[in-house]
């Protein structure tokens, strides 16, 4: 690689040799391509993401736009410049995809964004109003016709409304409601005919102006008249109203108030009852706070973190060690049929583990699952706490095994054997030469596949989740059953196990909790590894 | 992206209310509700012209692939497009997130229930239907909530007795009968089950529902003159729910023949009696193409109450639903197709002919129901039943409450475990 400074600096003709960038650089017609298709899709992307920027006025995130997609322009047009053109898409990769989803994470954590207060306070009245709206008592269930004044495609869009029971024709504008002059009906209450310049739209017409007769509002003495799609169209009128002054909920009829309360996002009455609709509000610490005021979680917490730590642990040990005695059994040229086995042996890796865990789930059914009948067994097995464990921890080790399998398997073979050798010529039993010289060479190989292995586990949701769902739940908790993890428990916290009801606040600071368990045992455990490493 | 949205909502409801208070000009609420409306205006313009004539419509694998001749048929009477999407997995969620991300289809269609969760997230917009006269009364009842009505119901379902005719000839009048038939058959070794009702290890409360509520019990105060549920007034702990519940753990898992099992679950119970394993199922209308595959006969008929101070065994109601999405971006279409095709006789009829469910239209029904005599006879074993509460509070009962019925299935205390439920339900209702 040669870097611009190293270019002879002559006096000749522009240089031909300009610095080569990986694959960027415009030195080869493949190279050239790469480049503008890139730039084009850049330049693409920008061109479509911007109008709704435009539309929506969130000139901060246009600017920014334009400002990166200025920048990736100028760094790749550059002949020169070559470490940023290795590092721009790293970084933009780094903060689409982890720093985003972190920061989006922890400002949810301290907001109460959920089922119910997903949006903004202005939609939320927009909503209530909406929802309040009622036909007027005693008006006419129009029928109508669309119609426009001139152009079909461009003239502003008018209502024709026949009344059904009188056959009665208005023009319904923006102004209000007139009569029709000279207007001819259908018998299905059509208007086929009227004079004063109006155009009637046929269906395909009307449906091409539907956000135009979406926008088009009639006002009349007690309401106002709306479409209610292509062919009616209702008087209605909103009950409750949005009054700025109470910053409140008023509903017309009854005088009933429901006043903004702006530290939960609800519009709530004098007896504590709140309307449907919410917004999303800034909570500060109480999704932090929740886990710790739940007493559920305070009674069961620790007995929960072992069992996850169990869970974990038992998880990778366990499977480390079916693993490695396969992969030693495998690794003596004796075995006959040696590709075969291996084979059998990954198969359970290669099927999907989703459906694999259903069918286990299946198969541990007290009366109809394979297991008991089997062995003759009658254990309820996702109905007994302890048995619950085993049977999530045995569907572990069946999906688990292979991996480890074909790590320790890798790992074996990397191990000089003279190494053993030179152990059994000083006299070393075979079982010590393996616990001193294999297995320390083994996990300075393996400790951070281990590591890894274990965070994955911690957070093992599938695993629970399609097998014991948590189960069994105690009879005194049914929030928080034997075989929960953290991550499980969280779901069902955070209501997303329900239709509807989702917290992802309560979610996202959870979450956090979790991973900072995780963060602390994974630091503490590569400080320990490090250790190991002093054996090469 | 969501000012736009919020410019089209503002423009459908705010344009009515703003109208609404004009003649008493006085009031705050003209002047704050007028210009959000012109300021919102221009740039509600601008997207018009690029979507209109597509209407967008989201429904589950199944319900999509009915629709298919319905939809193609409003598409040529209307000269638009109508595009269906198939969303396999937890599609109302998906639909709400869609919806607040700026994304939503035009029209949704899902389960009465949802009403509550699709209304305080701002999703849905309420429809007028003109003939309501023509639905059946529990359908309408089904989907108005607060007093307004959200969505068109097409088609109605329900649980009930599924019995297998070659082992248990009669049709049993009380729950006892039902215990006392399936112990018979247990005994001659015709049977390994007496009742295929799922219970599983975690409960299931819709199917639990009718036992439950022939022994007295329910999950809220419920208002049968004003169809409404009130979640602050929980009586899931109730004394009549407790006794309720009492009766079922005395023929659950600890009875020396238990008739309700952890082990028979929403996956096997269908699966269990088309294998001839059960003379009894507890299930719905989805259950009967299996059964006739399997060749079974059968019939459907109401699920009995027990002998002795039995409440009628109410299972729940639920009505499918065609929603409009309050942020979808070609809400007159989806009015049009919603309120004045959906609610077609023929339209509901073609429903019917693609998906064999009871239609929500009388006149409907009444054509279809000659050919299928099993329409009217799940719809005469719920005629007790209730629908389901829409409100959002009834999300949060189907977890704490299933695992509870679960433990009692399994022989746990009663009292103390709906107690517990009760503490589970009022902190998740908060």
């Amino acid at each position: 690689m040669s870097s611009p400074t190293v270019q002879p600096t002559t006096a000749k003709a522009p240089a031909p040799s300009r610095p080569r960038g990986l694959g960027l650089s415009s030195s080869t017609p493949l190279a050239l391509f790469g480049k503008v298709v890139g730039l084009g899709l850049v330049a693409a992307v920008t061109v479509w993401m911007a109008p709704p920027l435009l539309a929506t006025r969130s000139w901060l995130m246009l600017a920014l736009l334009l400002l990166s997609a200025a920048a990736i322009f100028f760094i790749y047009l550059q002949p020169w410049k070559i470490p940023p053109k290795y590092l721009v898409p790293g970084v933009v990769f780094l903060i689409a995809f982890q720093i985003i989803p972190v920061v989006f994470t922890v400002s949810t954590a301290f907001t109460n964004f959920g089922d119910g207060h997903r949006g903004t306070k202005e939609e939320a009245i927009a909503a209530i109003q909406a929802g309040s709206v009622q036909p007027v008592a005693g008006a006419p269930e129009y029928y109508l016709t669309v119609a426009t004044q001139g152009d079909p495609a461009t003239g502003p869009i008018v209502m024709l409304l026949v009344d059904p029971a009188t056959k009665t024709v208005q023009v319904g504008t923006a102004e209000g409601l007139q009569p029709a002059e000279n207007a001819q009906v259908s018998d299905n209450f059509k208007v086929t005919a009227i004079d004063g310049g109006y155009t009637i739209l046929n269906l395909g017409q009307a449906s091409a102006r539907a956000a135009d007769l979406a926008q088009l509002t009639v006002p009349t003495a007690q309401g106002a008249i709306k479409n209610n799609g292509l062919s009616r169209a209702v008087e209605g009128k909103a009950t409750r109203l949005y009054d700025a002054a109470c910053d409140c909920i008023r509903e017309a009829a009854t005088g009933a108030t429901w006043t903004a309360d702006g530290t939960i996002g609800y519009f709530v009455d004098a007896a504590g009852n709140n309307l449907d609709q919410g917004w999303q509000v800034n909570v500060g610490l109480a999704n932090w706070a929740k886990p710790f005021q739940d007493s559920t979680l305070r009674t069961h917490f620790v007995g929960m973190v072992v069992w996850n730590f169990a869970f974990a642990l038992i998880s990778v040990f366990g499977t480390f060690a079916v693993g490695l005695l396969m992969a030693m059994a495998l690794n003596s040229d004796k075995v006959r049929g040696l590709r075969f086995y291996r084979v059998l042996i990954v198969l359970p890796y290669a099927m999907p583990a989703f459906a694999m865990l259903l069918v286990w789930r299946d198969m541990f059914n007290q009366d109809f699952g394979l297991i008991n009948n089997l062995f003759h067994l009658n254990v309820n097995w996702f109905g007994e706490p302890t048995a619950a464990k085993i049977a999530v921890l045995l569907v572990q080790f069946w999906l688990g095994y292979p991996y480890m399998f074909l790590v320790t398997t890798g790992a074996l073979q990397a191990i000089p054997s003279d190494l053993v050798e030179a152990a059994s010529v000083d006299g070393a039993s075979r079982f010590f030469a393996f616990r001193t010289v294999t297995l320390p060479l083994l996990f300075v190989a393996t400790a951070p596949l281990l590591i890894s292995s274990f965070a994955f586990n911690f957070n093992n949701f599938n695993a629970i989740r399609l097998t014991s769902d948590g189960g069994p739940f105690p009879p005194d908790s049914p929030s928080l059953g034997a075989t929960d993890l953290l991550i499980s428990y969280t779901y069902r916290l955070a209501g997303f196990s329900g239709g509807g009801g989702a917290q992802y606040g309560l979610a996202a600071a959870m979450s956090i909790l979790i991973f900072l368990i995780v963060a602390a045992v994974s630091i503490v455990s590569f400080r320990r590894t490090a250790a190991l490493e002093d054996i090469n | 992206m969501r000012i736009r949205l919020l410019a089209g909502l503002a423009l459908g409801s705010l344009a009515l209310t703003a109208c609404a208070s004009t003649p008493t000009a006085t009031t705050p609420a003209a002047s704050t509700a007028a210009p959000a409306t012109t300021s919102a205006s221009p740039t509600a313009q601008a997207p018009a012209g690029s979507v209109a004539g597509t209407l967008t419509i989201w429904a589950d694998d199944k319900r999509a692939a009915a629709l298919k001749t319905v939809a193609d048929k409003f598409a040529a009477e209307n000269s638009v497009k109508v595009n269906i999407q198939a969303v396999s997995q937890d599609l109302q969620n998906t639909f709400v997130t869609a919806s607040q991300a700026g994304n939503a289809p035009d029209i949704v269609v899902g389960a009465h229930d949802w009403i509550g969760n699709l209304v305080q997230n701002s999703a849905i917009s309420p429809v007028s239907l003109t003939d309501k006269a023509a639905f059946d009364p529990k359908a309408l009842a089904a989907t108005t909530y607060d007093g307004q009505t959200y969505g068109v119901p097409y088609m109605r379902e329900n649980i009930a007795l599924i019995r297998n005719t070659d082992l248990a000839p009669t049709a049993p009048a009380t729950l006892d009968d039902l215990i006392a038939k399936g112990k018979e058959l247990k005994a001659a070794n015709k049977v390994s089950e007496i009742l295929c009702l799922p219970v599983g290890q975690n409960g299931d409360v819709y199917h639990m529902m009718p036992l439950m509520s022939a022994g007295g019990g329910s999950f809220f105060a419920y208002d049968a003159a004003t169809g409404k549920f009130d979640p602050k007034n929980l009586t899931i702990a109730s004394p009549k729910t407790i006794a309720a519940m009492e009766k079922i753990k005395a023929i659950g898992e600890t009875a020396a023949t238990p008739v309700l099992k952890r082990s028979i679950g929403n996956d096997n119970a269908i699966s269990t009696f088309t294998g001839g394993k059960c003379a009894f199922l507890v299930s719905g209308p989805w259950a009967t193409a299996d059964i006739k595959k399997a060749n079974i006969k059968y019939d459907i008929t109401a699920i009995p109450t027990w002998k002795e101070g039995g409440f009628p065994a109410s299972q729940f109601y639920g009505a499918g639903t065609f929603y409009v999405a309050a942020k979808g971006k070609n809400a007159t279409l989806a009015q049009e197709f919603v309120t004045n095709y959906v609610s077609k006789v023929e339209t509901q009829v073609a429903l019917y002919n693609a998906e064999a469910r009871p239609p929500a239209l009388t006149a409907a029904l009444d054509q279809v129901k000659a050919a299928d005599p099993d329409l009217q006879k799940f719809l005469d074993a719920g005629k007790d039943a209730i629908p389901m509460p829409a409100i959002p509070a009834m999300g949060k009962v189907w977890d704490p409450v299933g695992k509870a019925q679960a433990a009692i299935v399994g022989g746990a205390d009663v009292t103390s475990t709906l107690k517990s439920a009760e503490t589970a339900l009022k902190a998740a209702i908060g």
